[in-house]
Parts: C-alpha cells; sequence; structure tokens
C-alpha cells in the first residue's frame, strides 16, 4: 500500500472497505453501483474470514446486514436508490437495535425506476432517517475517489463507536470515474468491545444474554429508548461534523455544494473570481450532521448563497435552515441524470452579482 | 424419587404470553429441550419472527436476535455466515414465512443454508386478530375472508415443505403436528433431527409444525386440536418430505 | 406412586393436559390464581402412574412430573 492506483470509485470503496475490516458484504444487482459488489465477490473469498453473498433482493440483503451486525462482525451492502428505497425497512430496524454497519448509495435519478444516471436526489431520504421512525443516520459525502476511501474507513469506526448505520452518499458519478488513489494504511482506533453481540451464550459466561431487537412495547420505554439514541445523535452533531472551506474568508457570494456537484461548483468559482466576483466554497462533507456552524458564519459577511444540487432542491433546505433569513439563499439545480456545467453556475452567480446592483 | 419430566432450563422463567391452549408453547418446549439435549445451549442463537412468537426472544435462553417480518431467514443467514459455530435457529408462524416472507424462506432453502427453521403453521394471522393466512384452508373464514376463503378469488393455501421440498438445496424438510402427545413426541424428534443436522454440517432444515389457534378460530383448545387433525392434517399432510443421508 | 408439582400461577386452565391423562386424574380446580385462570389441579395424587403424558401436553410447562 501507499502507492498511487487508478480505481474506479466504486472498486476503491470496496477494497478501502476490506482494508478497513470488513469482512462481510451481502449486496444485490442495480447500476449504477454493481462493481461494488462484483468486486467483493472477488476479493472477499480470497480474505480469510470473508463472506461475500449475493441475496435474493435489497430487502433480504439488509436483513443478512443486521444479523451480521448482530453477531458482532463489519458489515457492508451497497445499492442505488431504489434499492436504498427496499433497503429503508432494515436500515430503521437496524438503527432501532443500535447495530454498526456500513450502507453505501450510489444515487441515480428518481423518483420510481428513474434513470441510471447520477443524482443527489436523495438527500431527504439520507438525512432525515429514510425508513420509518424517529432517526438519524451519518451520512458521508465524498467528492472524489481518494475521498470515498478514507470515507469508508472512517465509515467503519464511526459505526462501531456509535452503534449505529454510517451511509455513504455517492452520486453515480462517484463510483463510475476512475481517479488516481492511494490506499491509506488502516489503523484501528481504539473502540468499545461489542459486548452486546450475539455469538453464544450460557448461564455465567459473564455477561447477559445477548437480545438483538428493536421492540420495545411498553411505551415508556420506547420513549426512553429514544431519547438514548438521540442523546447519541447530539454526540455527533458536536463531535463529527465535517465540511471544507474555500474561499469563504472575503466572499460576497457562498455556494454550498456536496459530491461532484461540489467539483463543479469548485471550477466554477475559480472563474469568477478571475472575473472579480468574490466566491467562496463551503462543501458538506457529512450531510448529516450537517454543517450550519461554516455557513452561520458566513451568513454574517456574503451577500448571498446558491445552493447546487443534481436535484430539484433538497439540501437548499438546510441552508436555509442554517442562515435562518439572515441572507437571500437561491438554489440551482438539475435533475434527471443531467450533471449542471460550470457555464450555468457561473451564470447563476453573475446573475445574483447582477440583481444585487 | 426421580423426576420424569419437568420444564427445560432452556426456557427462561418468563412466563408465556400466548392464549391459554395455545400449541406455541409447547413447540417453544420441544425445540427448547432439543438444544438442551444436544448441548448447545452455548452455541445457539435463535431469530424470532413478526407474529404471535415476536416476544420469543424472552423464552428460550440463549442468545437472540428479533427479525422484521418474514426476514428471519435472512437475518439468520447473516449471523450463522459470521459465526459458523453457533447453531442458529429462527422460529416463524405461516403469516410471516409463507407470505411475506416468500422469498427469504426460498432462498435460505436453495442456497442449503446451514440453518434450522421451525415453520409454525396454524393456518391464520394470530397476532393482528385472525385475518387471512397463505395457509388457511378454502372455505376457512377470517377476519379478512368473512364468507370463507375462496380459492376463485383469493387461491389456494400454500404447502410451503412440499414446495421447498423440490429444491435442490435443503438437507431435511418433515412436516409434523402437536395435537396429541404421540405427534408431540413425533415433532421432538424431527425438531432435534433439524438441529442435528445444522450441527453436522449438513444444511437447511426446516419441520413445520401443524399448530393451533383457539382465539381466532373461535373454539375451545380441545375443539381447536380436534379441528386440526380433521381439517389441517388432510390439506397437509404429514411427514418427512425430504431426507439427505 | 408418582408427584405432580403443578405450578399453578402460571397454568392458564387450558385443560388440554386434563384430555389426554389416561386416568382422568386432572381437573380445573375451583382456586383462581393471580392472572384470573382456574388452573389445573390432581384430583387422585394416588392413582397417578407419573406418564408423563399432561406435562407433554401443558403449553406452558406448568406440570413438574417424578416418579
Amino acid at each position: 500500500m501507499g502507492q498511487k492506483m487508478l480505481m474506479k470509485g466504486n472498486e476503491a470503496i470496496a477494497e478501502a472497505a476490506i482494508q478497513a475490516g470488513c469482512r462481510f458484504f451481502f449486496g444485490y444487482p442495480i447500476t449504477p453501483q454493481n462493481q461494488i459488489p462484483e468486486y467483493m465477490s472477488k476479493r472477499l473469498p480470497k480474505v480469510e474470514g470473508g463472506c461475500f453473498l449475493q441475496a435474493e433482493s435489497e430487502v433480504a440483503a439488509i436483513n443478512m446486514v443486521y444479523g451480521a451486525a448482530g453477531a458482532g462482525a463489519r458489515v457492508m451492502t451497497s445499492s442505488s436508490s431504489p434499492g436504498i428505497s427496499l433497503k429503508q425497512e432494515g436500515i430503521s430496524y437496524i438503527v432501532g437495535a443500535e447495530l454498526p454497519c456500513v450502507i453505501v448509495n450510489m444515487v441515480r435519478g428518481g423518483p420510481g425506476l428513474g434513470s441510471i444516471q447520477p443524482a443527489q436526489s436523495d438527500y431527504y431520504q439520507s438525512t432525515r432517517g429514510g425508513g420509518h421512525g424517529d432517526y438519524r443516520m451519518l451520512v458521508l459525502a465524498p467528492s472524489s475517489v481518494q475521498e470515498a476511501v478514507e470515507l469508508t474507513q472512517k465509515a467503519f469506526d464511526l459505526a462501531d463507536k456509535y452503534r449505529n448505520p454510517v451511509l455513504i452518499m455517492g452520486d453515480g458519478l462517484i463510483g463510475q470515474m476512475m481517479e488516481p488513489v492511494e490506499m491509506p494504511e488502516y489503523v484501528k482506533p481504539e473502540l468499545p468491545e461489542k459486548t452486546w453481540a450475539a455469538t453464544g451464550w450460557k448461564p455465567g459466561c459473564g455477561r447477559d444474554r445477548a437480545i438483538i431487537n428493536s421492540l420495545y412495547i411498553d411505551p415508556n420505554v420506547l420513549e426512553q429508548h429514544n431519547r438514548k439514541l438521540f442523546a447519541k445523535y447530539a454526540v455527533m452533531e458536536q463531535e463529527e461534523c465535517r465540511w471544507q472551506e474555500e474561499m469563504t474568508d472575503d466572499a460576497d457570494y457562498v455556494i454550498v455544494a456536496y459530491g461532484t456537484t461540489a467539483r463543479i461548483a469548485r471550477s466554477a468559482m475559480r472563474k469568477l473570481r478571475e472575473n472579480g466576483i468574490k466566491v467562496g466554497l463551503i462543501r458538506p462533507i457529512t450531510l448529516w450532521p450537517f454543517p450550519n456552524a461554516p455557513i452561520q458564519k458566513a451568513a454574517e459577511h456574503a451577500k448571498a448563497f446558491l445552493t447546487v444540487e443534481m436535484s430539484m432542491g433538497q439540501m437548499v433546505d438546510d441552508v436555509r435552515l442554517a442562515v435562518n433569513g439572515k441572507k437571500p439563499v437561491e438554489f440551482y439545480g438539475r435533475t434527471g441524470g443531467i450533471v449542471p456545467t460550470v457555464r450555468e453556475i457561473v451564470e447563476q452567480i453573475e446573475n445574483m452579482a447582477k440583481e444585487a446592483k | 424419587m426421580a423426576v420424569v419430566y419437568e420444564k427445560t432450563k432452556m426456557l427462561t422463567d418468563k412466563p408465556l404470553h400466548y392464549c391459554p391452549g395455545c400449541t406455541h408453547g409447547i413447540i417453544h418446549r420441544l425445540v427448547a429441550e432439543a438444544i438442551d439435549e444436544l448441548g448447545v445451549q452455548d452455541k445457539a442463537i435463535g431469530v424470532a419472527p413478526v407474529g404471535c412468537a415476536v416476544f420469543a426472544y424472552d423464552y428460550f435462553n440463549c442468545d437472540m436476535m428479533e427479525a422484521a417480518h418474514g426476514r428471519a431467514p435472512a437475518v439468520a443467514t447473516g449471523c450463522k455466515r459470521v459465526n459458523p459455530n453457533n447453531v442458529v435457529f429462527t422460529y416463524q408462524g405461516d403469516g410471516d414465512l409463507a407470505s411475506i416472507g416468500a422469498a427469504e424462506i426460498t432462498h435460505a432453502a436453495t442456497r442449503g443454508e446451514n440453518i434450522t427453521v421451525i415453520f409454525v403453521n396454524n393456518a391464520i394471522y394470530g397476532m393482528t386478530g385472525g385475518q387471512m393466512a397463505p395457509t388457511t384452508l378454502p372455505g376457512q373464514v377470517t377476519t379478512t375472508s368473512p364468507y370463507g376463503r375462496d380459492p376463485n378469488h383469493c387461491g389456494y393455501p400454500i404447502r410451503v415443505s412440499e414446495m421447498l421440498a423440490t429444491l435442490d438445496g435443503p438437507a431435511y424438510i418433515a412436516r409434523v403436528s402437536v395435537h396429541d402427545v404421540k405427534h408431540i413426541m413425533e415433532a421432538k424428534k424431527a425438531i432435534k433431527k433439524a438441529f442435528q443436522m445444522q450441527i453436522e454440517g449438513k444444511g437447511f432444515a426446516l419441520v413445520e409444525v401443524l399448530s393451533s389457534c383457539p382465539t381466532n378460530w373461535g373454539m375451545t383448545p380441545q375443539e381447536a386440536l380436534k379441528w386440526l387433525q380433521e381439517n389441517m392434517i388432510p390439506q397437509y399432510p404429514l411427514g418427512v418430505k425430504k431426507e439427505v443421508e | 406412586m408418582a408427584k405432580l408439582t403443578i405450578a399453578t400461577e402460571i397454568c392458564k386452565g387450558c385443560g388440554l393436559c386434563a384430555d389426554v391423562c389416561p386416568k382422568k386424574l386432572l381437573a380445573l380446580s375451583h382456586d383462581i390464581n393471580s392472572k384470573g385462570y382456574h388452573p389445573i389441579a390432581i384430583t387422585d395424587q394416588e392413582k397417578c402412574i407419573g406418564c408423563a403424558f399432561c406435562a407433554r401436553m401443558c403449553p406452558d410447562a406448568v406440570i413438574k412430573v417424578e416418579k
């Protein structure tokens, strides 16, 4: 390791997971994430203790993840939007039972069967829980293959730390594109032992019987459980929020964008700076918890914000919540699998600057 | 004085929540006794369903997982693949296994997943209040087939054991009943065998247990067992449907 | 003679044990347990042969049999 390789995003994520100690993968084919299960099916049988299994459906796959995570393993599944919708029931159970796992969503266009082209229209679903009930997942949104690798490894640690699923939200492009990537040497941090896992019990073995469960029939107990989960989410909000800021200090206009869109926004920002418009970029890396702090800070001096997404406008709601009416928040989005261009974003900001004058 | 019969330590002290005369309790006991007698309590991991047996994790005195409706075979698969030395079993009703979980059970069976499945067939949805199940008999009245199940309208009951026995994957499939002591003893033998198969690494084993639901059938426990014997057994013939050497 | 020990508190009075007793020695008691059920009781302990049919039939593992 340590040397640069040219890898497809999906394959790099799969290899990063194996490096991070993931030995179990349960998946189901769907475009544009197929290289993850394909890579896992090739690699995992060659890794000691590794097991790849193609499930009969996304529903089965996520429940296999539940069983494997409940048995204490590092486990992953991946899918793309319609498949992630199918997994939502299982994800809700996994959260309820406080099981760690990593889920990858290479988002494609929707609604329905939509398209197989990249999109970011699963933002609401990802950041608001997605399934039934009151819950959150950590949502990590890489904008390069290298970052996908690093975040995938981090995802396993975070999942174990919080006993909560972590979602890697790619946008199709991240999965499909090839970039040079350096596989970092994974060093496992100190994490709590999985004494809660179901691995076999007998009286006097030194722990209570493990019961992996999300059913709390007593309303008081369930409320207590939900409060416990939310106390955990509060810690995540404190500790795990990640973002990248570029040239925001003197920016009159701040673009907020994540994933692939952030790369395009960065090019637009540079172009606009060349044209004399002071533009900055805030790129959320965690979509949940959402990086409110840098946006609030920028709202002190910026004239306006532009949120760019490959959707009809979802993250823009969070940006508006963070800005809280202090400054205008505009939105520019393309959908259906269409990726916004640098030129389009430049025009948006130029129009905003013109209107301001 | 020697003990002829007492409650196995593989059941916890928690009183069962089942209705009076419900045969779930008998089947729980048979499963627990089988695990105890095979000496694998410390390896056993049970997967509870959604349905009347949803609280099974309170009763089986081993590590347990509670699965989403119908997904127990997938959960058991994940668990077993991680720790192949564990003795993993699911306990599922007919709505759970034969309706919403038809895909999961079929694929666990065809993979020859080395798990033990206890399938409790009482021809009705018990927990939700007596709705029609995939195993409800033609003509049987339930809360969602108030005029009796009409096969022309909603199809025929599924014979799960026969269906799964057509697959190459399973190692052992049997249908038993618990309507009297003789059949309970036979059921016990089959359940024990199904665990034995797993321990020996032979693969997927399923025991379908014909069971009663006095409450939702609207019968006394005694009438229910008689009804089971007279109506269910002709529809669901008892016996070993598949067994590999 | 055999001895039956009946955990009357967890008995639900379904009576399935009474039906399978070859000597017909079991009947519901007039007492009521804390759950509101009439638990099963043995009418003549002396005549019990300790076959344990009752215990094997019981859905609630109420009966212990010694001989």
